[in-house]
Order: structure tokens, then sequence, then C-alpha cells
């Protein structure tokens, strides 16, 4: 025997074509109709769960009525919310990219006893809870901390300010830009580097000529990523925060606490705001990932 | 002497990639470094370039002491095997990287990087990226680009490796062309020995990171040092405890005085030439290599009884540690 050959193929061209043909498109059209339930089962799941939920703040957000919006935009407790939230992001981007850059490179490029270690501490951040994380902090800087009796002589307050959840977020940021540069790094090896050193470009020409647009992508996606976390980040944040009206409180602190002191509209139109920032950010995020794959081919 | 090595020796853990090793590389000269994978020829190159540190030994270029300089600041062009295109630059781009690094006009650029395009035949491409261009030719804008800064010595780490067969045998034709024009001191590395013998003026055979053989393709062939030269550089075969080149054996049909009796086992016809695979009469088998008149002479079948005898004493007695085909 040599390699088998279709069964419609040997029938096709000599026997009667209606019953291949028919027998096709029998099964074809069971094939479409598995596709067809398995888009819309797809559809329903991201619709209840994601889209349903979202179109419901979006609808008590702008029911509450353009009064309510403005009075609430106006309020110092939310403006300052809102400030924080931004303060706390763009800190925690900048150090956990910068930081970020670094680890990558020692991991995709560097052997040293102990490097194993270091890949997996960079991911501890994603298994342990936030609230853990906002624990330990309390127990380095706060009363009878580590390092309490340090800072406090100092004049300068960690816990149940500003400090402390700028470091919580740091933290649990950290495994992001990492996670997406290192592979970049590995898979790009280290000869358009050389070549760059032979041209005589020093070691930091190199990294800003070459190195730098070679892993753009990835690390604005790493940094899109973080964000969203920065943005979103809760128990952590809850637990060092002291949850000081006006002082530590977050745009995501408020909202929890809005619901908690039935000013429901004002959490929905906070929420809503949030959301809308992290949609942009998802987009941001599918086209830097998009453009990070095409980058690697 | 362009380039100096001597008495390099560099570890990589517990292997030895280079044992002792001096080298001297006369200036202007098409240099090959040909061995066998893992022989340590690259790790010699890229410690000539900088781009690895000797443990021990040093490495001057035209008598200036190199050993702990930085790639930077040696002086050499470096070409990859997998061409190390920047991928985000123009072709411009990347063979006017080095100029724009040392900040000349960007006139004088433009001006330069064009003269070099013409060189390296890629006149009109100058715009497109290298995934836009095919292996052959991102390896020569490669080449365009570690010449555009003038380097002393050009270094070439098997620059054709990766081509296929037909564009890796014009690219080394054309290589050749271009060194005599432009007469850069060259090391090229490479484990296909037709290529180093294509294109150097002076080989130096490698292996387990030892120079076995530093001298002219043709002494190689002619005469090699070892019989791990005289089987790397050419066609080899066994015959009479001896290495031999097959075509150093003749091929009669009536005995003489020297000659042993053999069977045809197969007749392979390679265009000019013609490779017998015989049988000799304690059961060894030997190759011999013909030109196609004289197969079309001898009327050569398999089965057919012939006579061998070796044309030439120069050959090499093998060590008789390794193990030769039973008998």
């Amino acid at each position: 025997m040599s390699a088998p050959v279709p069964e419609q193929a040997q029938v096709a061209p000599t026997g009667n074509r209606a019953t291949p043909t028919r027998r096709r498109s029998a099964h074809a059209r069971r094939a479409r109709l598995v596709r067809a339930l398995l888009v819309a089962l797809a559809l329903a799941y991201v619709l209840v769960l994601v889209l349903l939920p979202l179109a419901g703040i979006t609808y008590y957000a702008l029911k509450s009525g353009l009064g309510t919006i403005g009075e609430t935009f106006s309020q110092p407790d939310v403006l300052h919310a809102f400030y924080l939230t931004a303060v706390i992001m763009v800190v925690a981007v900048v150090v956990t990219g910068t930081f970020g850059i670094i680890v990558a490179l020692v991991l995709a490029r560097d052997r040293f006893p102990g490097k194993l270690l270091v890949s997996a501490l960079v991911d501890l951040p994603l298994a342990v809870s936030p609230v853990i994380v906002g624990l330990m902090a309390v127990l380095l800087f706060g009363r009878g901390g580590w390092f309490e009796p340090f800072f406090a002589a100092q004049g300068i307050q960690i816990i149940f300010a500003l400090p402390s959840m700028i470091l919580v977020t740091i933290f649990i940021s950290i495994p992001f830009v990492i996670r997406e540069v290192a592979p970049v790094l590995e898979e790009l090896g280290m000869e358009e580097e050389q070549a760059a050193w032979t041209l005589g470009a020093s070691k930091l020409q190199t990294f800003f000529r070459v190195t730098l647009p070679n892993i753009r992508w990835g690390l604005l996606y790493g940094m899109a990523l973080s964000s969203a976390r920065a943005i979103g980040e809760v128990g952590a944040v809850l637990v060092v925060s002291g949850l000081l009206q006006g002082r530590t409180e977050t745009a995501t602190l408020y909202v929890f606490r809005a619901f908690e002191q039935y000013q429901d509209d004002q959490g929905y139109i906070v929420a809503l705001t949030l959301a809308a920032f992290s949609i942009l950010l998802l987009i941001g995020i599918e086209t830097f990932k998009r453009k990070s794959l095409k980058a690697a081919n | 002497m362009a380039i100096g090595v001597r008495q390099i020796t560099k570890r990589f853990g517990d292997f030895v990639a280079l044992d002792d090793v001096s080298l001297a590389i006369p200036s202007g000269s098409l240099t090959v470094l040909l061995g066998p994978s893992g022989s340590g020829k690259s790790t010699l190159l890229r410690i000539i370039a900088g781009l690895e540190a000797p443990d021990v030994g040093e490495v001057t270029i035209f008598e200036t002491d190199a050993t702990s300089l930085p790639p930077q600041k040696r002086g050499v062009g470096f070409v990859f095997q997998h061409y190390a295109a920047f991928k985000r630059m123009t072709v411009r781009d990347n063979v006017g990287f080095g100029l724009k690094i040392r900040k000349r006009p960007k006139k004088e650029i433009r001006e330069r990087v064009d003269e070099l395009l013409a060189l390296v035949q890629l006149q009109g491409l100058a715009e497109r990226y290298p995934s836009q261009l095919s292996g052959g030719q991102r390896q020569r804008m490669a080449l365009a680009r570690a010449l555009a800064v003038e380097p002393q010595v050009l270094l070439l780490d098997e620059p054709f490796g990766a081509l296929d067969a037909r564009v890796r045998k014009e690219l080394r034709t054309w290589l050749r062309r271009l060194h005599d024009e432009v007469h850069v001191t060259t090391v090229l590395v490479t484990h296909d020995q037709e290529e180093a013998m294509e294109v150097a003026d002076r080989v130096a055979v490698i292996n387990n990171g030892r120079i076995e053989q530093y001298g002219k393709p043709r002494d190689l062939y002619e005469h090699p040092a070892s019989e791990f030269v005289m089987t790397f550089v050419g066609p080899v075969t066994r015959f009479r405890e001896r290495h031999i080149r097959p075509h150093d054996l003749e091929v009669q049909l009536a005995p003489n005085g020297t000659s042993e009796e053999a069977t045809v086992e197969r007749v392979v016809h390679l265009g000019f030439e013609v490779r017998v695979e015989l049988a000799l009469a304690g059961g060894e088998s030997v190759l011999a290599q013909v030109t196609r008149e004289e197969a079309e002479r001898l009327e050569l079948l398999p089965g057919q009884r012939v006579f061998v005898r070796t044309r030439r004493k120069a050959v090499f007695v093998p060590d008789p540690a390794p193990a030769g085909p039973p008998s």
C-alpha cells in the first residue's frame, strides 16, 4: 500500500458526485453549528461577566445626572483621591519600569549563583495576597517595626502616608515589566549589541540606540500592565493607608468608602472614571502586545 | 604583522576552548581559521575582537597591545554568522552607525554610505529594512557596516554559514575579489575546507583548541603536518596502512610490480571526476578517484578485477590508536 488517498478524491472523478457532496455539506453544516455555539457561548460569557457590570456602572453613574457628576468632581476629596492615584501610578510605573529593565537584563544575560532564586522571587508578588503585602509593610515600618525608629528619627512618616502606599504598589507591580522584557531580551540575543560595540558604541549608547528600540513594545506592554495594577490595587493600599479621608485615600479607596457611607452616586461616578481609564489602558496593552509580538518575528 | 596572538588559553568551565595558541597574521592577508565545530576557532576570533577575554596570553593589533582594550577601541570590524543587523534601522542607518557614533558630519556619512553600498552592490536598497533583504544581501550590508569605520582588521565569523549553498559559493568568490580591492587584513572563520581553500592566502587549521598547522592552502593539502589536517583539508582513503588522497591511487587493468589486486564495488559519476569504490583482496575497502576519461578508458564496472597502486609516496602513516576498518 502506498500513501492512503482520501476517499472523496477517489470517488469524485468517476462515480456519482451527489453522494460525497451531500455528505460533505452535512459535515460542514455540523461544524459550522458547533462553531456558532462556541462563539455564542464565549460572547455570553464575556457579556455577562464583563460588559453587564460595566453597563450597570455606566447606567447608574449617568442616571444621577450632570449636576451630581459636576458636584462629585468638584469635591476636594474626590480630586485629591484622583491625584493620589495618579501620583502612585506614575511613581510605581517609573520605578518598576527602570528597575524592571535592569533586572530583566541581568536575568536574560548573566549567569550567577542564585539566579533561579531571583527569578522565582520576581514572581512572588503575584502569589502573595495584597493584604499580606500591606501587613508586611506595617510590620517593617509601623509602630515597633524594624525600620520605624530610623524614619521616625528623621521625622518621616512611612506608614499611614504616601510613602508606604507607593512602596506596596511598587512591590505588587514588580513582575510585569520583568516578565515582559526578559523573554524579549533572551530571544534577541547579544549579537546586535556586540556588533554595536565593535562599531565603537559605548555600552550606554548601545543600550539607547540598539537594545531599547528592540524591547520598547514589550516594555510599554509591561508598563501598561503595571499601571492597570497600580490603579486597581485596594488590599495592600487599604492596609497601609489608614484610610484617612482626603489624605491617604486613593480613587479606588474612595469608591470603597463611598458605598459604605451610602454615597452610591459618587461611588458610581468615580468607578466609571477609573474603568474608562482602564479601558484606554487595555486598548494600549493590546496594541503594544501585538507590536511586541510582531517585532519579535 | 597585523595581528599577533601569543600563548592564549581560554576555558569555559572545564572545557578548554583554546590551549596555548600562538599565531602571527601578516598585514593585508586573508587568513582563514579552519576547524570543526567546537574546535575553538570562533573563540579565537572573538578574543581578537575583544568580545571574549582570554584567561592567559595576549593579543596585539598592529604592534599595539590590545589584550585589555574593549572591542570599541580595537579598530576591528566584525561580521557575525547571523548578520546581527540592526532590525529597527534602515540599511543606510545600519551602514552609517559607526560613523554616526563617531559624530561625523551628516553629508560625509551620506557619501560614505553610498560609496560602501556601491562597493557591496546594494545601491538602491538604502531605505529598506534588514527584514526586507535576502540573507546574502543582509550579510553584504553587515560587511559594508563593518568596513564603514575603516577597521584595521576585518573579522568574519562563519559569514556564509547561514546561507544556502549557491549563494555561499557566489559570495565567497565575491569576497575574495573584494579583499583584493580593499586589502584590509581579514580573518575568516569557517568549518568548510573548500571555502578555506578558495579564499585564503593562509589557513590555520584548529582542532581541540590547538593550531595543528598554519600555512598556504596548497601546502596544507600536499604536506599535512598531522593526520587530522590530512583528513580535514581533503578526501582521504587508507591504503596499505597509510592515508592517501583518493586521486593518488592509480587504477590499472594489468598487474604491475607494485600494484595490488582489487575488485570494483561501485562506480559513482560526479561530473568530471569518478569515484571508484574498491575492495582489496584482504577485504579492506579503498576509494580511488579518477577522471571521466580514465574511467571510460578502463570501462570500469562493478565486479571487475583491477590492480591499484599509489602514484606518490607523500602520504601519512596514521597513529596506531584510532581504530581502522576491520580487516
